[in-house]
């Protein structure tokens, strides 16, 4: 169990199973007849109250800082800094226009966005050949080659990036895109890996075999025949590695710290409580955590049975 | 001189040939592990070894570094300044996994066992529970550095929600300065930002190892009687113990580093962590004394992990 990563379905299956259940309990609570001594009706009413009670009280803890920023970021800097719990009176864009344009939030999502075309392909490319290689293939060193990824994914990053931060210095790739796209790529191919081999290693051999005896050769067999029938866990990874290198903060700030215009989205958020706090302007900095929060949280709602079982995917390494 | 050459150029007669099949197997499988191999061995397996060794000398970023033994660790040994970060990093790694993975199981029973009773089912879920678990995941889709910014607001002394929240209540005495000011509050405060962020993850993570539990096992414990405490104690709980455990370590590993959290959030004089510590004396071109601040961290978080693997045992064994 510890060794392998969780069965994506079982995160599915547990959410697939919530629209029976919330159907049967509207409309008929029936005397259960099942349960025939202790628990009654009565008190799995009662305790279904406090069920609900709690899980709300967490809605609101969890989502409540978040609703507050959004708010806020619709009302003027002087109305918020009187009363920081007020409700917008009427709709005020120009936090956000601040926002986009003097806290360059528009540019600093830009860069992001450069950077994770790259490092995401580069990701997901160089981390499934290695796997296939390693999941399908036997030769010496195969093990030894597994497991010099499975160990890469234990270590403290910030351990490394000390002598990683003069290797990029060497290599004239310190405060470069290619470098940060590099590092990224680096730092997510051991989970990738570790990942997309036990996910290769459950796939039939025989449609494999059949691909090479009608001809196809090796790379061919890979990206027509095996990375198709890989998909389900190449989407999992693929949104594990996305919102990882979307939300990086520990690389760009060591191999991207040179100049301002170039920083990724997390480094300008973080930037902000500096430069609008000595601006005194608070309703930019309160829209720009909403620019950077609401499309992920779109994303995410759309996605999300395939976020949850991604991202936790991750926790069983 | 066919030999070389892809499949497709290459004579049907040869092309059958086990000799011929072999090599073109292993320049596949060449071809294919080394930009990968090369990426991983450059940038991530050589700054690993490196930093151990520079842990060992005086580097200061130059070309020089002269090997001094364990100067640096003694060194560390003496600097109070490492000790109280220490303190605080091994705050948050015992207590931060408590809090979050208590609240995630909590959470993750009330939605999987919470429900009314149903015929024909000994356990059922409550309404709703995929919203539940859409919006406690929310924090964990978000940068960390958002969420340290966000946070910042929130407890913000002048004008963040908390201390509005308190004031619009009339609880105007509980209002704090929760980062800048006492040692003990920051700490806490930073506690609660990072257990906010990984409960939903908890709450999806345990949720489906409970969803996996056959219901025969739940129904058989209903009719010998037991309540919901004790399916809770002697079914569930032992039954998802190695997601359990697995969650406790990376828990306890992410509360160990707590770095964004801390260096965005929190003001300098107030709190700091010991990978805060250790950046800031890389910032002063400490090099080498930093590196061996990051070894202590690489032993502390593989002490934690076998210690916690070896609570995971002794359970296991038990039922």
């Amino acid at each position: 169990m510890s060794a392998e990563p969780m069965p994506t379905d079982a995160v599915t299956d547990q959410s697939a199973d919530a629209p029976p259940s919330a159907a049967a309990a509207s409309v008929s609570p029936a005397p259960s007849a099942s349960s025939s001594k202790g628990s009654g009706r009565g008190e799995s009413g009662v305790l279904n109250v406090f069920s609900h009670a709690f899980l709300i009280a967490w809605v609101v803890m969890a989502a409540g800082p978040l609703v507050w920023v959004a708010l806020t970021a619709f009302r003027p800097t002087a109305d918020f800094l009187n009363d920081p719990m007020g409700l917008p009176t009427s709709i005020h864009w120009q936090n956000f226009a601040n926002a986009w344009t003097e806290a360059k939030i528009g540019r600093y999502a830009f860069n992001s966005l450069i950077i994770l075309a790259g490092s995401l392909t580069g990701t997901m490319l160089l981390g499934s050949m290695a796997a296939y290689v390693i999941a399908r293939f036997t030769f010496p060193g195969n093990r030894f080659i597994f497991l010099l990824f499975a160990g890469g994914m234990m270590f403290p990053v910030i351990l490394a990036l000390i002598p990683l931060f003069t290797i990029m210095d060497n290599m004239s790739l310190l405060d470069t895109r290619p470098g940060l796209i590099i590092a990224y790529i680096a730092y997510s191919l051991p989970f990738t890996t570790f990942f997309l081999t036990s996910f290769f290693r459950t796939l039939p051999s025989g449609v494999q075999e059949a691909a090479m005896i009608d001809g196809a050769s090796h790379t061919r067999t890979f990206f027509q025949v095996m990375l198709p029938m890989a998909k389900p866990g190449l989407v999992s990874i693929g949104i594990f590695n996305f919102l990882g290198q979307w939300n990086q903060y520990l690389l760009p700030l060591l191999l991207n710290n040179e100049d301002e215009n170039n920083y990724v989205l997390p480094q300008g958020l973080a930037a902000l409580t500096v430069s609008q706090g000595y601006a005194g302007d608070w309703g930019a900095l309160f829209a720009g955590l909403t620019i950077a929060m609401v499309p992920v949280l779109v994303v995410y709602a759309v996605f999300q049975r395939q976020v949850q079982a991604g991202l936790t995917a991750g926790a069983l390494k | 001189m066919a030999v070389v050459l892809p499949p497709r150029f290459t004579p049907e007669r040869v092309r059958n040939d086990r000799r011929y099949r072999t090599l073109d197997k292993y320049r596949f499988i060449v071809g294919f592990l080394a930009l990968p191999l090369l990426f991983y061995a450059v940038f991530v397996i050589s700054p690993f070894l490196q930093a151990i060794y520079y842990s060992f000398t005086d580097w200061a970023g130059g070309t020089t570094a002269n090997f001094v033994g364990g100067d640096n660790y003694v060194k560390m040994w003496n600097d109070e300044k490492f000790w109280d970060s220490l303190q605080s990093s091994l705050l948050l790694l015992v207590v931060v996994p408590l809090i979050t993975l208590t609240l995630g199981i909590f959470f993750a029973y009330m939605i999987t066992a919470g429900g009314r009773h149903r015929r024909g089912r000994a356990v059922s879920g409550v309404a709703g529970s995929s919203v539940y678990k859409i919006v406690y995941f929310f924090p964990q889709v978000l940068s960390i550095a958002l969420i340290a910014v966000v946070w910042q607001q929130v407890y913000s002394s002048r004008s963040g929600l908390l201390n509005g929240l308190l004031g619009s209540v009339g609880l105007e005495s509980l209002e704090q300065r929760w980062l800048g000011g006492d040692y003990k509050l920051a700490l806490f405060s930073t506690m609660a930002v990072i257990a906010w962020s990984f409960v939903g993850f908890y709450v999806v993570l345990f949720s489906a190892a409970m969803g996996a539990i056959p219901k025969d096992i739940y129904e058989a414990a209903l009719l010998d009687g037991a309540g919901r405490a004790a399916t809770f104690f002697r079914v569930t709980l032992p039954l998802i113990w190695d997601t359990v455990r697995t969650g406790w370590i990376y828990m306890g590993i992410q509360a160990l580093d707590a770095f964004a959290v801390v260096l965005i959030m929190v003001p300098p004089h107030a709190l700091k962590v010991t990978p805060v510590y250790l950046y800031e004396r890389f910032r002063e071109g400490q090099f080498g004394y930093a590196t061996a601040i990051g070894v202590v961290l690489l032993v502390l978080s593989m002490i934690f992990t076998l210690i916690v693997m070896r609570i995971g045992r002794r359970d296991q064994i038990e039922y």
